[in-house]
C-alpha cells in the first residue's frame, strides 16, 4: 500500500486560513437574497484585497481561486452556470488586480483597486452570459445596472477593506 | 508589503470613481434610450402579414391558429384586446409603445413587432 504523502508549509496553512475566511463570508452572502439575480455585494472579495495588500499577489490569487472552488462545492454548484460566472468574475477581477496593484500607491488607495475589481468581475460575469447563458444582445439592458451596483459595492468593499488593513 | 494607508479616498481613488460615474451615466444613457415606435409589423405563423403606421386609432381583427385575435393600435401604442387563446398572456402585456417591443400569442401564431426610426434589438429574428 502506498501512502500519499501531502507536505505542507506555513504558508499552506497561511493561504487555508484566509481562504476559509472568504469561504465563510461567500457562504453568508449565498443566502442573502438579492433583489436583482447576479447583484450581490461581493464580500468575499474584501479578504481578497486585504491578502493582495497583506501578503501579496500570488497569495491573494490563491485565496480567491479556492475560495471559488470550494465555495461552489460546498454549495453543491461546481461546474454549474453559477460557478463559472463566479470563476470568469473571480479570474477577470484577479487579472484587473494583477495590473491595477502597480498603480501609485500615493494616488490610488484599496478603494480604487476594489472598484476596478468590481467591475472586471461583473465583465467576467457578462462575457459568460452573452456567450453562453443568454445568446442575445437583449442584455445590454442589464450591463447599467450591474456596473452601478458594481461601482457601489466596489467602494463599500474598498473602505471595509481600508479599515480592516488598518486595524491589523 | 508596507503600504501608507489612508481613511479617506485619495486622488486617484476619486478619479476612478468619477470616471466610473460618468461612464455609468454614458451607458444608461446609451443602452436604456427607448425609442418610440412608429411601426408595427404583425405576423402570423412565419408570414408578416402587414406593417401599420401606429399614429392612428383604429382596431384589427387577425385571423390566426385558433381564432381571431383583435389588435388595438391608438395614436403610437398597441396592444392584443382580444384573443381566442386559454392564457391570455399576449393580453396581459398590455399597450406597447418602445421600438423593438414585441407581444406573441403563441396558440394563435400571432406576434406584435413595435419598430422604430432605426432598427433595434430584437429576439425573433435573432
Amino acid at each position: 500500500m502506498t501512502h500519499l504523502t501531502i507536505k505542507t508549509n506555513a504558508e499552506d496553512f497561511h493561504i487555508a486560513k484566509l481562504t476559509a475566511l472568504a469561504i465563510g463570508l461567500h457562504m453568508i452572502e449565498a443566502v442573502i437574497p438579492s433583489p436583482l439575480p447576479g447583484v450581490k455585494p461581493g464580500i468575499a472579495n474584501i479578504v481578497t484585497l486585504f491578502v493582495l495588500y497583506q501578503y501579496g499577489f500570488a497569495t491573494a490569487a490563491w485565496v480567491s481561486l479556492l475560495r471559488v472552488f470550494a465555495s461552489s462545492l460546498l454549495l453543491g454548484q461546481f461546474l454549474s452556470p453559477t460557478f463559472l460566472l463566479s470563476l470568469s468574475g473571480a479570474l477577470l477581477s484577479l487579472g484587473a488586480l494583477c495590473v491595477a496593484q502597480y498603480l501609485p500607491k500615493k494616488y490610488f488607495s484599496a478603494i480604487s483597486l476594489s472598484i476596478l475589481a468590481a467591475f472586471a468581475h461583473i465583465a467576467g460575469q457578462l462575457i459568460i452570459v452573452r456567450l453562453w447563458l443568454i445568446p442575445h444582445t437583449g442584455i445590454v439592458y442589464l450591463i447599467p445596472i450591474f456596473a452601478l451596483a458594481a461601482l457601489v459595492f466596489g467602494l463599500i468593499n474598498g473602505l471595509i477593506a481600508i479599515k480592516l488593513l488598518k486595524n491589523n | 508589503m508596507a503600504r501608507k494607508l489612508n481613511h479617506k479616498p485619495l486622488l486617484g481613488d476619486w478619479l476612478v470613481i468619477i470616471a466610473s460615474v460618468v461612464a455609468i451615466i454614458f451607458m444608461f444613457l446609451q443602452f436604456w434610450s427607448f425609442e418610440q415606435a412608429s411601426k408595427l409589423k404583425i405576423r402570423q405563423g412565419n408570414q408578416i402579414i402587414s406593417t401599420y403606421d401606429l399614429n392612428q386609432t383604429r382596431d384589427l381583427r387577425i385571423h390566426g391558429a385558433v381564432g381571431d385575435s383583435l389588435i388595438s393600435i391608438s395614436q403610437g401604442k398597441v396592444r392584443f384586446k382580444q384573443s381566442p387563446c386559454n392564457n391570455q398572456y399576449c393580453v396581459h402585456q398590455g399597450w406597447l409603445n418602445r421600438a423593438g417591443q414585441v407581444a406573441i400569442c403563441i396558440p394563435n401564431q400571432i406576434s406584435l413587432q413595435l419598430i422604430g426610426a432605426k432598427s433595434s434589438y430584437d429576439s425573433l429574428n435573432y
